[in-house]
């Protein structure tokens, strides 16, 4: 038995790690080895840049090297490569896949993007009708994804493809690796509301994928798109923030720093904006704990789903407490950012921004259904789709 | 902002596990609703055996104080379980006015007599200021001559005056009167109790008159001041697990409804209006839970972000207690409007909770105080 984990024995390795590696040298040699000694992501195996040990001690090892000036992987930069990639290629993945996927994934040297959501299924995702069609050791895909941000920095994607028309929609699903620079991947932006484009289309025509990029069985995708759907929301509302960290920074900062804005009753819905954004941080926090000890459940939706409603009233209140100069944008611009910036944004981008709040990760509606069967067991909607053959669906 | 950023444990342990099963057990066969309701139509306010059961047989009473006190040095949050389930129980029981507010008055206070009385279930206390006297509104007065919040004037031990609308004071032995920048121990008997007719009959208020009762003073000045404060805070803290319980009682009351009320050909709560409403309460617990916990770390391990911990219980699980009592009545249709029905027992105490210890927008000013989020 090797000796249990500890944030002290943790604090030594990473000591021991930094004396043997420069943090000022190479970045990428330096974030390569981090992984190889298994002070990546520590709850991942051994092998895997972890350690299988707590994931609750995680915080301790990235205060060190934060401590020690150490690079950092840049993890706002490939959100769907760490939140929702990873984890799924390391329940489904082939020991060979997670070699081939995981390291550069950490790294951020490969960043990844999510080919999931169509023009005709959104929220209905089980409906989709991108193909893949198997040729020899390939599948070949024909299709078209919609509203897949960062496809245009992407080296690959997770894709969900149907392979069996002929059964009910969730039973002839296929999980997938997508390699963005087959031939036949092709990325066109797609301009949001806020004037950039974060997001993109993606046109799939005849691209050929060798079997090895297919993740679990054939047929299983809707089941390994479950569990990727799950850890998205966990990591889109879940991640540690201090006391008014996030939002109600913002907001609680402006009305310190600036006394000429203070209007009584906007003092109240300042107040009660704290409540929620603390309620719903002591919230979050609860579930890491349970994460931590190893239940994980659909309450992560809870976890977005206040962050989006949240989000979007504050950055509303925003705009109304700063008057007229919450008017002013900064720019309409089709930029191509790299990753969300909230903060360094006029109110204006903060605004529109969070209206993907409750959009993107599955609506608030669909959350709320999720709540509603799964946490609380109320009754399914009357369905007609569930045991009718894809192919013979109205579409 | 100190010292909020680290959040201690939110969860609950085996030992909190167990305790909540045989608080929840013992309550089902001695205190079911149809029991407590029963005692209302007789005109019974607080259940005397009951808290006997709880408070000795069970050894409840003393679970926040220290085994050097008589106690048995469980602390806080292990109290906050039991409020959990009496909310959930609506039992009509002194435990937040006895083993949390008097307790911490005495623990603030330093008094260690009453205190091994109140641990081992003989004797219980209440504090006696008015149910709805927020921490914040309690004051030393600067000439030390009078606090502000009650009406009471100390002359020597020689205690005159009314204390309007205190709960658990029926049942109590003993109370703790803040008097003239002192607090008192007086016997209950001593003092004359009205009781009131009240919204929340599973908790009666009273009006307390003391025409010349003699107190045994317990502390004085700043002591006495921070004891008085530190209570509230405790209550207002801790009464957050109360409606934490009425919330969860509600809700999956609520929910076991509406999975096998049929109206349309279908169970009403198939309909997407009524499970998104459900959805929100949940969310609404959820988050209420880990505010409940948190303040009753705080108070646990006397941390020093207590006030906003105990504001912020108030601010969030006030409301929302109130909200799912509201739903609860709503989503029932006629039966939860009746009297033979739970819904409203539930109402009536999430309503006068939520007006306890200060109302939630009095919670959100004290915390634009407390972090510096000024008004003007
Ligand atoms: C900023 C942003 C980034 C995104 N990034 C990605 C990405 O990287 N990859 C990816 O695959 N997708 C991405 N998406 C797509 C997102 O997942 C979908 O937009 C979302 O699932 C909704 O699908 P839809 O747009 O087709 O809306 P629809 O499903 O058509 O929904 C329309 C409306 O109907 C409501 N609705 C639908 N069904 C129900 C129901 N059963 N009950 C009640 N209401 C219902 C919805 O809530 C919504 O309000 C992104 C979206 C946004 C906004």
């Amino acid at each position: 038995m090797a000796e249990p984990v500890t944030a002290e024995s943790l604090r030594k390795l990473v000591a021991g790690f930094l004396a043997d590696h420069d943090p000022r040298g190479d970045r990428l040699e330096f974030l390569r080895a981090r992984y190889d000694a298994g002070l990546a992501w520590i709850h991942y195996p051994v092998g895997h840049g972890g350690l299988g040990a707590p994931r609750a001690l995680q915080p301790v090892v990235d205060a060190e090297f934060v401590a020690a000036g150490a690079p950092d992987n840049n993890a706002r930069r490939n959100g769907i490569g760490l939140g929702m990639a990873a984890p799924t290629i390391l329940r489904h993945g082939t020991d060979a896949q997670k070699r081939r996927f995981l390291r550069p994934l950490w790294t951020g040297e490969e960043v990844w993007c999510q080919l999931f959501s169509e023009p005709g299924a959104g929220s209905d995702l089980a409906t989709l009708r991108t193909r893949a069609v198997r040729d020899g050791d390939d599948w070949v895909i024909d299709g078209q994804k919609v509203w897949t941000s960062l496809a245009h920095i992407a080296r690959w994607a997770i894709l969900i493809a149907r392979t069996d028309p002929t059964v009910p929609k969730h039973q002839g699903i296929t999980y997938f690796v997508c390699d963005m620079t087959a031939p036949g991947v092709e990325v066109r932006p797609l301009r949001q509301a806020t004037g950039e484009a974060e997001f993109n289309e993606v046109f799939l025509t005849g691209v050929r994928l060798s079997d090895d990029l297919r993740l679990d069985a054939v047929g299983n995708g809707w089941r390994v798109a479950m569990s990727t759907l799950m850890n998205e929301r966990v990591a889109i509302g879940g991640g540690a923030v201090p006391r008014e960290g996030g939002m109600i920074g913002v907001l609680t900062q402006e009305w310190r720093e600036r006394p000429e804005l203070r209007v009584p009753a906007l003092h109240d819905e300042l107040l009660k904006y704290w409540v929620r954004a603390e309620a719903a941080r002591l919230s979050a926090a609860r579930i890491r704990q349970q994460l931590a000890v190893g239940e994980v459940g659909p309450e992560g939706s809870a976890v977005k789903l206040s962050f989006a409603t949240l989000n979007q009233q504050m950055t509303g209140f925003e705009l109304e407490l700063l008057a007229g100069e919450g008017l002013l944008h900064d720019t309409w611009e089709m930029k191509r950012p790299e990753a969300v910036d909230f903060t360094d944004r006029t109110p204006s981008y903060r605004y529109l921004r969070a209206k993907g709040n409750s959009i993107e990760g599955g609506t608030s509606e669909i959350l709320r259904n999720i709540i509603a069967e799964r946490v609380l067991g109320l009754p399914a909607e009357p369905r007609s789709d569930k045991d009718i053959p894809w192919k013979d669906l109205p579409k | 902002m100190t010292t909020s950023n680290a959040i201690p444990d939110l969860l609950y342990d085996e030992v909190d596990d167990d305790l909540r099963a045989s608080v929840r057990d013992m309550l089902a066969t001695r205190a079911p609703w149809d029991k407590v309701l029963a005692r209302i139509d007789a005109g019974e306010s607080y259940d005397a055996s009951l808290w006997r059961v709880i408070a000795a047989d069970m050894g409840l009473a003393g679970l926040a104080i220290p085994e050097s006190a008589g106690g048995a040095g469980a602390g806080f949050r292990r109290a906050a379980v039991v409020l959990e389930e009496l909310g959930r129980a609506v039992a009509p029981v002194p435990y937040l006015g006895s083993a949390v507010v008097a307790t911490q008055a005495l623990l603030r206070a330093g008094e260690t007599d009453l205190l091994a009385e109140l641990a081992s279930g003989e004797r219980s206390a209440a504090l006696a200021v008015p149910f709805a006297l927020a921490p914040q509104a309690f004051t030393a007065d600067p000439a030390g001559s009078a606090f502000a919040g009650n009406g009471v004037a100390a002359e020597g031990d020689s205690l005159s005056g009314t204390v309007k609308g205190v709960a658990d004071a029926l049942i109590a032995d003993v109370l703790l009167v803040p008097a003239s920048g002192r607090l008192f121990a007086v016997e209950a008997a001593d003092a004359t109790r009205t009781p009131l007719v009240s919204l929340d009959a599973t908790r009666q208020l009273a009006d307390v008159t003391f025409a010349g009762a003699v107190g045994r003073e317990i502390a004085s000045g700043e002591r006495a001041a921070a004891a008085v404060r530190g209570a509230l805070v405790a209550g207002a803290a801790l009464l957050a697990s109360e409606q934490l319980g009425i919330a969860e009682w509600c809700l999956s009351t609520t929910v076991d409804y509406l999975r096998t009320r049929y109206q349309f050909g279908r169970p009403v709560g198939s309909f997407q209006a009524l499970k998104h409403r459900l959805a929100d309460l949940w969310m609404g617990v959820t988050e209420a839970r880990a505010v409940a916990r948190y303040a009753a770390a705080v108070i646990a391990d006397d941390g020093d972000d207590a006030e906003v911990a105990a504001a912020l219980a108030q601010a969030y699980c006030g409301p929302l207690a109130v909200t799912a009592a509201e739903e609860c009545v709503q989503l029932h249709g006629g039966i939860g409007f009746t009297w033979e029905h739970p819904a409203h027992l539930y109402l009536k105490r999430a309503k006068s909770a939520s007006v306890a210890f200060g109302v939630a927008a009095r919670h959100r000013a004290a915390i634009g105080s407390l972090v510096n989020l000024p008004s003007s």
